[in-house]
This record gives C-alpha cells, sequence and structure tokens, in this order.
C-alpha cells in the first residue's frame, strides 16, 4: 500500500512542495530567530489565513490572498521597523484586528468548510502542478532574496549597531526581511496551515541555533532539519492516515528537543572542565 | 595635515542646545578623550563622526570626505553590551563582520581575508576563543573582540564610545592598552569617550570637555582644572589629584565622586 503510493503524482508534487517549502523556512527561519520575531511570523501568518478567507469571499484564489494578506502585514511590521517590547505589542494589536476580519469572512463565505479548515491545518496531499510551480517560484524568489542580502543581512541581525556605523542600511533591512518572510509564511501555510507555520520557521532554526555557533552550518542545519521533518510527515502520513501537519510538527519538535539535550549535555561537560575562576567576572 | 576636521559644529535638539561652535582636528598617532556628564553631546558626537547623525551647523571631515560619504574606514568600539547567550556567532565571525558584513552576497572567504581576521584576533590576544560560541564568552573577551573587529579592515581613526563601561579594571587596562599599541605601531587616531578619564589618562594627549551648554579642548592640565571646569559648570567644581589620578568633586550632579572608588 504505502510502496503504491509513492508511485502516485499527487503524492510526487507533495513531496516536491513539502521540499520547496521546507528549504525556504529553514534558510529564512534563521535569520528570524536571530532577529527575535517568531511573535511577527505567527502574525503575519495569521493575517495570511485573513487574506485567504477573503479570496475565498470574493471568489478568487486563496492563494493571492493569502500572499497579498501576509505581504501586507510584512510590509507594515517592517516599515515601523520597531524593536523590542514596542514590537511585541504593536504585532499583537495588528494581529487580533486582522484576525478579527478573518472570522467575519469565513462566517460570510457559503462555500465549503474544509476550504477553511484546510487553510487553517495545511493540506498537502491536494496541491496541483499549478500551485507546485507557483511555489517554486516564490520559493526562488525568497532563496534568491536571502543570497544577495546574506552578509548585510546578517550583520544587522546579530550586530545592528555596528551594522549601522558601517552604512548598513537597516530599515531597508528590515523592510526586506519582512517581505522575504511574508512570501516563505504563504507558502509554508500551503503545507502546514496557518497555525503551524512555526513549526517549519523557527522549530529548525531554533534547534539548529542549539546545535552550532557557526553561521554557515546553522544555515544549513536548519534547512536540513526542516526537510527531514516535512519530507518525514509526508511519507509518516502515507502510511498512516493520520493529519501530516502532526507528523511535521511532531519531527520538528522531537529534533528540537534532542537539540537542547545535546547543548545541555555538552554545557554540562564544559562546566565540569572549565576552572571556575574565568567564570566569575563573566557574570555582571 | 589632519585626518579629523570638526569645525564649527552644533547640534540642537529643539531649543535644546547640546554643544555649538565645536572645533577641533585631530592629528596622526593622537589620542583625544571626551569627557563630560550624561546628555552633554558625547554619544552624538560620535554618531555625527559615524555619518549616522545630520548635525545643526558646521561640518566634520575624515581625511578630506565627509563621514556620510564613507570614503573611509571608520574603526568603531561600542559601550560593551553582551550578546545573547544563544546567538549564532563565534568571535571570529564577529571580526569578520567588521571587515565584509556590509558588503552584498555570501561572499566567498579569501584566503588574504582570512589572514586577516587571523592578524586582528592576534592582536587582541583572542586566538584561544576565537572559535568559541560568542554568547559563551565573558564580558572582557567580547569587548576584546570587538577591539578586533574595529580594527581588521585597517581604520583611518578609531570611535571608541565608553567601551570600558562594566568591565574590570584588567580588563578596562586591555582594551585601552590595545587602542594605543595600534595608535603607536599605525598611527591611528583615537577619539575615546568615557566618563572616567583616569584608565586613559596616561595615554590621552588632548581632552575635549563637554559641560551643558559649553566645551573646553586642550591638554589634560590644562582642561583638567578647578578654574576650567568651574567655568564650564558655573558652579564650583575642585579638581584634585590623588595619587596620579583625577577627581572631579562638586559638578551639579556629581557624577564623578565615584572615581575614588573605582580606584586601580
Amino acid at each position: 500500500m504505502f510502496i503504491q503510493l509513492l508511485g502516485y503524482h499527487f503524492v510526487h508534487n507533495a513531496l516536491w512542495a513539502g521540499a520547496v517549502v521546507a528549504v525556504v523556512s529553514g534558510a529564512i527561519g534563521v535569520f528570524v530567530v536571530a532577529r527575535g520575531m517568531s511573535f511577527a511570523v505567527h502574525a503575519i501568518s495569521e493575517l495570511g489565513f485573513t487574506g485567504a478567507a477573503g479570496a475565498l469571499v470574493l471568489g478568487i484564489s486563496p492563494v493571492i490572498g493569502i500572499l497579498g494578506g501576509s505581504l501586507l502585514v510584512g510590509l507594515v511590521l517592517g516599515l515601523l521597523s520597531l524593536r523590542g517590547r514596542e514590537r511585541d505589542s504593536a504585532i499583537g494589536a495588528v494581529l487580533a484586528f486582522g484576525l478579527g476580519f478573518g472570522v467575519l469572512f469565513i462566517t460570510v463565505y457559503q462555500g465549503y468548510a474544509t476550504e477553511a479548515l484546510n487553510l487553517l491545518f495545511g493540506s498537502i496531499v491536494a496541491v496541483s502542478d499549478t500551485q507546485l510551480w507557483t511555489l517554486a517560484i516564490v520559493g526562488a524568489v525568497v532563496l534568491l532574496g536571502v543570497a544577495v542580502l546574506y552578509r548585510p543581512l546578517f550583520f544587522s541581525s546579530v550586530d545592528p549597531e555596528i551594522a549601522a556605523a558601517r552604512g548598513v542600511p537597516l530599515r531597508a533591512l528590515s523592510v526586506a526581511i519582512f517581505l522575504l518572510l511574508a512570501l516563505a509564511t504563504a507558502a509554508a501555510i500551503q503545507i502546514v496551515g496557518v497555525l503551524l507555520v512555526l513549526t517549519l520557521v523557527i522549530t529548525p532554526a531554533a534547534a539548529a541555533q542549539r546545535l552550532t555557533g557557526r553561521p554557515t552550518l546553522a544555515l544549513l542545519l536548519s534547512i536540513a532539519i526542516a526537510l527531514v521533518s516535512t519530507e518525514g510527515g509526508i511519507l509518516l502520513s502515507l502510511a498512516k492516515p493520520w493529519p501530516t501537519s502532526f507528523f511535521i510538527t511532531t519531527i520538528s519538535f522531537s529534533i528540537y528537543v534532542a537539540a537542547r539535550i545535546v547543548d545541555w549535555s555538552r554545557g554540562r561537560q564544559s562546566r565540569l572542565i572549565s576552572s571556575p575562576p574565568r567564570r566569575m567576572w563573566a557574570v555582571r | 595635515m589632519s585626518v579629523v576636521t570638526v569645525d564649527g559644529l552644533a547640534l540642537r535638539f529643539g531649543d535644546r542646545t547640546l554643544f555649538e561652535a565645536l572645533g577641533f582636528e585631530l592629528e596622526r598617532g593622537e589620542l583625544l578623550a571626551v569627557l563630560g556628564p550624561n546628555g552633554t553631546g558625547k554619544t552624538s558626537l560620535i554618531r555625527i563622526l559615524l555619518g549616522l547623525l545630520e548635525p545643526s551647523a558646521g561640518s566634520v571631515v575624515i581625511e578630506g570626505c565627509p563621514p556620510q560619504e564613507r570614503c573611509h574606514r571608520i574603526g568603531y568600539v561600542p559601550q560593551q553590551r553582551i550578546f545573547d547567550r544563544d546567538v549564532v556567532l563565534r568571535g571570529r565571525d564577529l571580526v569578520r563582520l567588521g571587515l565584509d558584513g556590509h558588503r552584498w552576497g555570501f561572499g566567498r572567504f579569501h584566503p588574504e581575508d582570512r589572514a586577516r581576521v587571523d592578524a586582528a584576533l592576534a592582536e587582541v590576544g583572542a586566538e584561544a576563543y576565537a572559535d568559541a560560541p560568542l554568547g559563551r564568552l565573558s564580558g572582557g573577551e567580547q569587548q576584546r573582540l570587538r577591539v578586533a573587529q574595529a580594527l581588521v579592515a585597517d581604520p583611518v581613526v578609531i570611535l571608541a564610545d565608553e567601551p570600558l563601561l562594566s568591565l574590570d579594571l584588567a580588563h578596562q587596562r586591555g582594551v585601552v592598552d590595545l587602542l594605543d599599541a595600534r595608535r603607536e605601531s599605525a598611527g591611528t587616531p583615537v577619539v575615546f569617550v568615557t566618563h572616567d578619564v583616569n584608565p586613559v589618562l596616561h595615554t590621552v594627549d588632548r581632552v575635549l570637555y563637554l559641560a551643558p551648554g559649553s566645551s573646553a579642548i586642550g591638554t589634560p592640565d590644562e582642561v583638567l582644572t578647578s578654574e576650567t571646569l568651574t567655568r564650564l559648570y558655573g558652579t564650583e567644581v575642585d579638581v584634585l589629584r590623588v595619587r596620579g589620578r583625577v577627581v572631579v568633586v562638586g559638578t551639579p550632579d556629581d557624577q564623578h565622586v565615584h572615581h575614588v572608588e573605582n580606584g586601580h
């Protein structure tokens, strides 16, 4: 049965779509985690949902709605380029307001409820050829953007003060990362759904961060973890008819927990080896 | 030929004037300490020199070029701020960002770039922890890497904004010695913002004292006197020399009293 399923076209489409989304999410996630933007990811994906619901009401493709919604909120958050608590509360306010519209659209929409449910939790098995191509183009745009902006984006994420002193345009990069994130989120929504986008954008990068201090290696690890979670999740859902999203989140979370354990045990060893006085003046 | 020329510089926010008619030249190999209480524009002066802040009047020229055009590398050592424990960055990566972090693309790491990063790490004595995750290093180690990051691109001038804050005395001296060594070996002038002149007193050529509404520039012996500071503050201020250290007593906010406590 399982082997038979592997021969089907829709399974191939699912695996390819999953791969595209995993690579894109894993790559962008590294910057999202470095800049502490997890809550923004959540807001962008929920507003993507509002956009998709609005598109359903208007009778156009929900993908257009997802893109529109997440790009709009990404642009606004990027232009504000807020930091710290102000960003946190601003995102909360925007998120709640946008969801209100989402509820309204879903209520007004007269179509099948499953379409709305698919938006929330993802529907990997229903990826058409057209959708796959759209995904591939969106993914290529995001990866190209990350490649071109890599060094200044990384500089401004980890060391904004010196980056600014060097003439790196912080605000423009903030807008750029939010727009790239919006595109990546719009892509990920179609695989894992609005509610579980964090599992592909945040969890792999957060796990990679625990495993290495090397920026390039962290990027590659994050992509690899996202790939293993997505493809593993899709394959498992062929064997057992539970939701794909469940398998994807479970795999990525297991890897995250494992990474934390590895990190913790390494820290314990080095604490046992290193002499205590060196740390004495490190504590402020 | 001076490296930095500041002429008629003024900075106002609304009707509040931080400083005006500020002028000085910085020669090769010179160390200028910028002193004064909080809120007199010390950090703003650094931001103007970096080309990040537009002055209300006056001009800055660094090697024949205004700073916002970024014709020349400027080494910048900020206030020590501890990195997140989780940051995915090694000391080596931090230094490399100082070399090419502002350029587009991934960038290939050429052997000559690697050699420059290695040289900067060696210059500040950070080889031993260059490959450790930055967030796990102590404040003093991180600040040494900051100095390497500022030095790696062979800057024409080094701007240091309270680089000793929250460092213990050994690391304060370490950071001062590193900047001093570069000044000796390459003639790179240094602007050193600090609220406490004592850690740099032995190496300072001139002092720019920014007081609320007025300023004075000159050698430490000219500026750090009871007469000059009394004139600047418009109130009785005493400058004492205690065992080779400068102690300022009687400024309106008494912010220099703690000099007495963190003695060498």
